[in-house]
């Protein structure tokens, strides 16, 4: 798609009522979808992905049974400037940790993290601390993720412009 | 037909004249809310039904309803229902290691549980070992680690294997922990033949919704027809299946994709078992189903009724059955995990004791509540307890069990099971025609029509025109956090070390013997792998290792990402 297209505005944007331009400085946002770890749960990372893609981002929707090094790599190759992962397994702090530790490794941790899933309350300052940016639980209205998503990312290509001077 | 014409002709001119007189007056005054009221099928409810709705379809008592315990089973599978014997009470229960999984089967039971439904870990349904990499951030999460007999022992123990069922929610691996319940019972003088309960050995459904499996679909499914196939001749009260909708309707499905789905996997084991070569009458009065309770009352109660007459339909026509029991649609029920909130959780109380009540309308064999606090974390002792009591409640004060079928012959009720079976019936018609479900999966139908569901239903959700308490309406802005049950991290450990100790201890060379015995019988496809794995498991084979085996022969499955 061109970006001159985008002056119709996805229809997902009219519907919520959100206004952002998923086209930032002549490059569309690019967003990694992902299940982390063994479990299948994917009905919450499908819909994201989805209405990540109809409200005009770029979406790669890596599917389940994925692992951090999977995750990292994956953001490395298609060059996204977000992950989303899903976790429903209970298992979202120890991954969490694994995938944070990776990103550094690679000199990439500035790729902000969201993540989602059936997450304590309780774990939700824990995982900010491992870096996490952002934690959707059950009943987050997908309004609320697009635009976070978005600002994120807005960020997320700030900060990269200041690394590259 | 069992309207009388002139009757219904007599009706239709006093409706009319009702609407005219009566209704159109009031609209003017007081419009009604809606414009138009649906379910979540999508199917318009009227205002008010009559026998003419009946009449319309050609509604025929004999022919739709029946008795109960008789064929086509609409009013239930057992002539007296519950007024011989209440429903089993089976709460889904497994956690960390096999120690914490006892102390809570035995609080279950203290508490009037009537039987048991394990959960396993993640590791355990994928084949892997607590020692596995991959396992490493999963193991007693989910459900109970189950590497190898040993860990079963420790779960049952002091638990009498032959006077409660077991119900084990493993797809990929059912054989060998199945095997491992086994050689526990006999370990204690129990004879398999006496053994009750259910694995859930479908397949099929892992491939279109819950994604825990292993080997791709053809292999897997020579793997859950073994099952099958040896559970009817060695294991006679036991559900060699557990044929599931539940997962579809959490992933999204609406209750009549639900339904068809499920049956349409159902044809498919069937046929393969019939082309393996044994009577349809040998192994199907062993095929059990499991299915969501949502709180939408009414057509979940007309969802599980069109699914027994279905079911009883395609045993007696397509597969020409001839004992009653092969037509049965014998289910369990999970009241719908998808529909708790993690906004205000008590709230998730009443829901949960509104689809109880359709599982119990709907005529379930067996049912689970889900706990309060699940949208948030594995439920804790106090959360359980009330999902057995909210079972208490409908069994022993509501008296709504006290006749069979109450709601049938509800003029409501019977057009909306017509209704259900008709768009159900749809659906199997498009999976027939792709050439069964291992065929439909392969292209990705089901997986795509249930993302699609969830997609619009979230999107109706986004637009409140599906209002949930507490998330799009009746909000409040601070959230009180509750009690959340923690695992204890120490669990993995514990495992691997008992697993390490018996790699150690048992006799390496015969298992090893064991295993390429394995590896070949899974290269024929006519040979029936159960007695294999049996006696690997007895001579401490570990799950891991003999999934193993079946992975360097048949290959591992990679799905086709559809969102």
């Amino acid at each position: 798609m061109s970006i001159t297209e985008e002056k119709k505005k996805p229809y997902l944007l009219e519907l919520l009522g959100l206004d952002i331009n998923p086209v930032v400085g002549g490059r569309r946002i690019k967003v990694l979808v992902s299940k982390l770890g063994l479990d299948g749960h994917d009905r919450g990372a499908k819909v994201v992905a989805r209405a990540l893609k109809d409200a005009g981002f770029d979406v790669v929707y890596l599917g389940v049974h994925q692992t951090p090094e999977s995750v990292v790599n994956t953001a490395i190759e298609e060059d996204v400037d977000i992950i989303g992962v899903s976790i429903l397994s209970g298992s979202h702090i120890e991954l969490a940790q694994d995938l944070m530790k990776l990103l550094k490794e690679k000199g990439i941790d500035y790729i902000p993290v969201f993540m989602g899933g059936i997450i304590p309350p309780q774990d939700i300052p824990i995982l900010k601390k491992i870096g996490v940016k952002e934690v959707f639980g059950p009943g987050t209205p997908l309004k609320t993720i697009i635009q976070k998503v978005y600002e994120m990312a807005v960020k997320k290509r700030e900060l990269e412009k200041q690394l590259r001077r | 037909m069992v309207f009388d014409i002139s009757r219904i002709e007599k009706i239709r001119e006093k409706m009319a004249e009702w609407t005219k007189e009566v209704v159109e007056p009031i609209l003017k005054k007081l419009p009604e809310r809606k414009r138009e009221f649906l379910t979540e099928e999508g199917i318009v409810v009227k205002r008010v039904y009559t026998p003419i709705d009946l009449a319309e379809k050609n509604w025929d008592y004999l022919e739709k309803l029946g008795f109960p315990g008789q064929y086509p089973f609409t009013r239930g599978v057992y002539p007296t229902m519950y007024r011989g014997r209440i429903w089993t009470i089976r709460q889904y229960a497994g956690f960390g290691s096999a120690e914490d999984t006892n102390k809570r089967y035995k609080y279950l039971l203290s508490i009037g549980q009537t039987g048991l439904s394990m959960a396993f870990d993640l590791p355990t349904q994928l084949g892997l070992d607590p020692d596995h990499p991959l396992a490493w951030y999963e193991v007693g999460k989910v459900g109970v680690s189950m590497p190898s007999v040993v860990e079963m022992d420790i779960v049952f123990k002091d638990i009498p294997m032959d006077k409660i069922t077991t119900s084990m929610t493993i797809n990929a691996t059912a054989i060998e922990v199945l095997s491992m319940y086994i050689v526990v019972a006999e370990s204690r003088g129990i004879d398999r033949k006496i053994l009750g309960g259910t694995i859930q050995n479908d397949i099929l459904k892992e491939f279109i919704a819950r994604n825990n499996y292993i080997y791709p679909p053809i292999p897997s499914m020579r793997y859950a027809t073994d099952a099958i196939m040896w559970c009817a001749k060695e294991m006679p009260r036991w559900n060699s299946i557990s044929i599931s909708g539940y997962h579809f309707e959490e992933a999204g499905a609406t209750p009549a994709q639900e339904i068809a789905f499920t049956l349409a996997d159902g044809i498919e084991y069937v046929k393969w078992v019939v082309e393996r070569g044994m009577p349809v009458d040998k192994f199907a009065p062993r095929l059990s189903f499991f299915f969501a309770a949502r709180t939408n009352l009414f057509e979940q109660v007309a969802k599980f009724r069109a699914a027994r007459r279905m079911w009883a339909k395609i045993m007696k026509e397509r597969f020409g059955a001839k004992n009653p029991r092969s037509m049965m649609l014998r289910f369990h029920t999970q009241t719908a995990g998808v529909l708790l909130t993690a906004q205000q959780p008590e709230v998730n109380i009443i829901r949960t004791t509104i689809q109880a009540l359709a599982a119990v309308l709907g005529g379930t064999q067996s049912l689970h509540v889900n706990s309060y606090d699940e949208a948030l974390s594995l439920p804790t002792e106090k959360a359980v307890k009330l999902s057995v009591r909210v079972q208490q409640v409908i069994a022993y004060e509501s008296g709504v069990i006290d006749t069979v079928d109450p709601l049938g012959g509800a003029y409501y009720i019977e057009w909306l099971t017509d209704e259900i079976e008709e768009r159900a019936w749809k659906i199997i018609d498009q999976i027939d025609k792709l050439g069964g479900m291992v065929r439909a999966i392969e292209v990705g139908y089901p997986q795509r029509e249930i993302a699609k569901s969830a997609y619009e239903y979230q999107l109706k959700v986004e637009k409140g025109e599906i209002p949930i308490i507490g998330v799009n309406i009746f909000v409040e802005p601070e959230e009180p956090k509750i009690e959340v049950l923690k695992v204890n991290p120490a669990v993995r450990e514990r495992v691997v070390n008992r697993l390490r100790k018996l790699r150690e201890e048992r006799d390496n060379v015969k298992v090893q013997r064991l295993l390429d015995q394995i590896a070949k019988v899974a290269e024929k496809e006519d040979e029936n792998l159960f007695p294999y794995i049996l006696e690997a498991i007895r001579a401490k084979a570990t799950l891991g290792e003999i999934s193993k085996v079946l992975r360097d022969v048949w290959g591992e499955w990679r799905a086709p990402e559809v969102f």
